[in-house]
């Protein structure tokens, strides 16, 4: 039995202490969780994510309070009750619009950051395999969430996209590729219709967002161990450094405190971040809300062209130029490319991309053809977009397929 | 003693992973396309009206059901379906590559086509695919006839012997 | 500084990435339309029918009907060009215009596919040239002349044998522009130019005019059945319902609008959408009164959106001071 002070007063810090251990907690989670301190502002992306994923929560809760579920209902409960009549319901949905497309271009920066520092191996692998899951998580999220207004947009990207679940075309291996039941389990309907509206809200503002939760939770676990990564790729010995640090030789210590030194300039780098992020709240939104969703979903009248928002546009890429069963392979194939990365890595270094011979020249065109792809993935299927969508997609897998031997022959740096 | 815990605690696992299964089918279950909605899904379709050449779209389980008379001179196929000597082209308008709805363009010719506006596919006048991604033609829904009118949803002799053939997949 | 280098890396390519998939893919996307300043001179009508030429040659079908097409458009746009140059007389505009009362009386009764509009706005929604051009032939004019094989089947097509010298036309419309002036409105603008054939629900507009409150479920739905059997009409004569515009202020940009009230062949080819003939001050009424349905907030955006800027701008100076004292003995 734990000694308790009988006569410490009620929620005194040493009362608290011998209740809840708040000073090994606070020593352990943040003024002696040591952060190195060779880093620059990419490092900040993991904090700047958990603060536009409160945002997203935050303004989600009050979208939530109107929105209403029913096919009937939803366009207008979202753009005359919410848009008009909400005080400041407007500005929740905007934030969680462009939140939601924000989301995934720190999401991008945070993992080419970590592809470029070599942060995803020698120990790292866990922190890198549940920052894909969150990846997973949040695009299954960001995809519920555009069904919600049932636009035009969502009404048609959900037609699509379930679509996929169908399977090979029956004519391939007598059929038994072939599930269009499970389209229609998916849906609850033959089209998305009201039991698809339903089921992708229950999924949004629930068990998506609990899982995500849960996989961030681990995923900060996973940073404990291993220790975030530095610049230089250098192995720092965290004790040794700790104590300079401790002892006073600020100079001489490789590391930080989280809190309040790392946390200093983590703020400062939101502040920038929040600059752009309510700008195009405020002033340049269209790219996150798409003048398409203002017209209600319609199932007997297609978009002229259909398109997803721009963070999926890369994988929508790699499916599009193929012929329809490839396409369904290839697709497959990008959605876990990235979840392999750390294996198919052979080299035991882990430095900048920059001091990797051949794989800088493979960090930099994935980098490119990615954009390529996206860019691809928006422009009509004519001509020489697809021409030059189909070289793309086909670089992007040859580029994984290739990671392997480029890396097995690496000089040691 | 240990191997015997060990024993009642795998025994209680495995009771209680058929428990879970239970419960998962039940989740399933639930997740299902309900009877309401399924039973939804007869439509029936009067052919008399219908005019050379002008594409009628009218809805069946939500899906859009392009019933299109034919022109005396269009080219035969065994995909269209004959009431009252007249000629009918009866399918789904759901592109089969990823569910758009093709538009119908007149051209002249005979040369007739349905042209899909989302990634480019084409299907000729008897709605089989010519060009782009589509990997089967239209699909033809379940129909039976019954005088001059077509009964959406139930299999029909006409329907089965396409089925059969391979004209179009059961859907 | 290494940090700057690595900043302007990662702004470099966000940029490039944001201009290929939305300014650059857009362009791509949508054909671009030329606005013509809502002059009404029949120039897209003419390159329109000249396009249709090249396309019936190429298919080898209907070439001579697209050339009288060409033939009969520039006649007509040259022969509204010279009726504008008459000098219209209100006064005898006036008694001519008791022809038109017989159908522009306000009883809100559909004739032939719509409620005729009531008029009293006119002289100020419509453009001068346009009015002329309708009162010539309201086929023509509307660029729908497509849709009949004989321009005097269009609903309004018989004012072709009431008002039938340029002189009268001219006074028509000196009468119309002069003294049917009333004061407009958002809400007029909207119910007079679009209304009679498309709703906005967030307005409460229908074809018959803005929705009243009813004391009874019964009356309500009385009302709702009289806007269905009009609807029913407009579909008949439209082909197929007119779009609600509530939202169209945010789904669509103000240049497609713009130019798609011009000329609604130009944006969506083949649409049974009539040309309006809105002058800019009409247009610029009309789009008021669509802001005000579908994009409510956009004044309060901009100071709301500067006083939030000025927020996080200080909060960044401050943080930045805060890390300056926190890392000052670092290094």
């Amino acid at each position: 039995m734990a000694h308790f002070d009988e006569k410490a007063k009620p929620f005194s810090h040493q009362w608290l202490n011998e209740r809840l251990a708040i000073d090994t907690v606070k020593k352990v989670m943040s003024s002696e969780y040591w952060i190195p301190k060779d880093i620059n502002f990419l490092w900040a992306m993991g904090m700047i994510l958990a603060a536009t994923f409160g945002l997203l929560v935050i303004s989600g809760i009050f979208l939530l309070m109107y929105y209403q579920p029913d096919t009937a209902k939803a366009f207008d409960s979202v753009n005359y009750t919410i848009m008009t009549e909400v005080g400041y319901g407007w500005l929740w949905r905007h934030i969680h619009g462009v939140g939601a497309s924000l989301v995934f271009l720190i999401i991008y920066i945070h993992m080419f950051t970590g592809i470029y520092y070599g942060s995803y191996k020698r120990g790292r692998e866990m922190i890198w395999l549940s920052g894909m899951l969150l990846f997973v998580l949040f695009s299954a999220e960001a995809f519920s969430g555009y069904m919600l207004p049932w636009g035009q947009m969502s009404y048609w990207a959900g037609m699509v996209i379930t679509n996929l679940f169908g399977g090979f075309t029956p004519d391939l291996a007598g059929g038994a590729l072939n599930f269009p039941g499970f389209v229609e389990w998916l849906r609850g309907d033959y089209v998305p219709a009201q039991a698809f509206l339903s089921r992708f809200f229950m999924l949004h503002v629930f068990l998506l967002p609990l899982a995500i939760i849960g996989v961030i939770v681990l995923h900060f676990a996973t940073l404990r161990i291993p220790h975030v990564n530095n610049q230089e790729g250098a192995e720092i010995d965290f004790e040794e450094s700790a104590r300079l640090y401790k002892d006073g030789k600020k100079k001489e210590s490789k590391v930080i405190p989280f809190s309040p030194v790392f946390l200093s300039k983590d703020v400062f780098v939101m502040g920038v971040y929040f600059i752009l992020f309510f700008y195009l709240v405020f002033f340049h939104f269209d790219f996150a809300m798409d003048p398409v969703n203002f017209d209600p979903a319609n199932g007997l009248k297609t978009p002229l062209h259909i398109y997803p928002e721009w963070y999926f546009l890369w994988s929508y890429e790699v499916l599009r130029p193929f012929s329809f069963n490839i396409g369904l392979v290839a697709f497959a194939f990008a959605q876990v490319a990235f979840f392999l990365l750390p294996f198919l890595d052979k080299s035991p270094v882990v430095a900048p991309a920059s001091r990797r011979g051949l794989f800088h020249i493979w960090f930099w065109l994935m980098i490119i053809d990615m954009i390529v792809l996206s860019v691809m993935g928006k422009l009509p299927p004519e001509g020489a977009w697809n021409i030059i969508g189909f070289g793309a997609a086909v670089v992007f897998i040859l580029l994984f397929v290739a990671l392997p031997f480029i890396t097995k022959n690496e000089k040691k740096a | 003693m240990n191997s015997r815990r060990d024993f009642m605690g795998m025994a209680l696992g495995g009771f209680t992973a058929l428990g879970g299964i239970g419960a998962l089918y039940a989740m399933k279950r639930s997740w299902d396309p309900l009877p309401s909605v399924k039973s939804a899904g007869f439509t029936t379709i009067d052919l008399s009206g219908a005019v050379e050449n002008v594409l009628n779209v009218e809805k069946w389980r939500g899906k859009p059901i392009f019933v299109l008379k034919l022109a005396a001179d269009a080219p035969k196929s065994p995909r269209q379906i004959t009431v009252g000597g007249s000629r009918y082209l009866v399918v789904i308008g759901l592109c089969t590559h990823l569910g758009c709805i093709p538009s119908f363009d007149i051209a002249a010719d005979n040369k007739n086509k349905f042209k899909c506006a989302c990634h480019g596919g084409e299907y000729d006048i008897n709605a089989v695919e010519t060009f782009g991604p589509p990997p089967r033609p239209l699909d033809i829904p379940p129909f039976k006839l019954s005088g001059t009118s077509l009964v959406l949803g139930e299999e029909g002799p006409e329907y089965k012997k396409m089925l059969a053939s391979g004209l179009t997949l059961k859907v | 500084m290494k940090e700057f280098k690595i900043l302007a890396i990662v702004v470099f390519f966000s940029l490039v990435l944001y201009w290929g998939v939305e300014p650059f893919a857009h362009s791509q996307m949508h054909k671009h339309v030329e606005s013509n300043n809502f002059i009404y001179d029949g120039k897209s009508d003419i390159a329109e029918a000249t396009a249709k030429i090249a396309t019936a040659k190429e298919v080898k079908k209907g070439v001579v009907e697209a050339e009288a097409k060409l033939v009969a458009k520039k006649a007509f746009w040259a022969e509204v060009a010279e009726t504008a140059k008459l000098k219209g007389d209100a006064v005898a505009g006036e008694a001519a215009f008791a022809a038109c009362m017989g159908c522009h009386n306000g009883a809100g009764v559909n004739m032939g596919g719509v409620i005729p509009p009531n008029l009293d706005h006119a002289g100020s929604l419509y453009d001068k040239n346009y009015l002329i051009a309708l009162v010539k032939d309201p086929a023509m004019a509307s660029n729908t002349d497509h849709k009949f094989a004989d321009t005097m089947m269009h609903p309004m097509g018989s004012v072709k044998a009431m008002i039938t010298t340029p002189q009268d036309i001219a006074n028509v419309v000196a009468y119309l522009t002069t003294k049917k002036v009333g004061k407009l409105t958002p809400k007029v603008a909207f119910m007079e130019a679009c209304g009679r054939c498309h709703t906005n629900k967030y307005g409460k507009m229908t074809p018959l005019g803005e929705t009243p409150s009813f004391k009874t479920e019964k009356e309500a739905l009385a009302h709702n059945i009289k806007v269905l059997d009009e609807q029913d009409l407009i579909k008949k004569y439209m082909g197929n319902l007119p779009p609600d515009l509530s939202m169209m202020a945010r789904a669509r940009s103000e240049h497609f609008m713009e130019t798609f009230v011009e000329n609604p062949q130009s944006q969506l080819a083949g649409t049974s959408m009539p040309r309006t003939g809105l002058s800019e001050k009409g247009f610029e009424e009309v789009y008021a009164y669509l802001n005000e349905t579908g994009d409510p907030s956009k004044s309060a955006r901009t100071p709301l959106g500067i006083a939030v800027l000025i927020f996080f701008g200080i909060f960044t100076v401050l943080a930045y001071l805060w890390k300056k004292h926190q890392w000052h003995d670092l290094h």
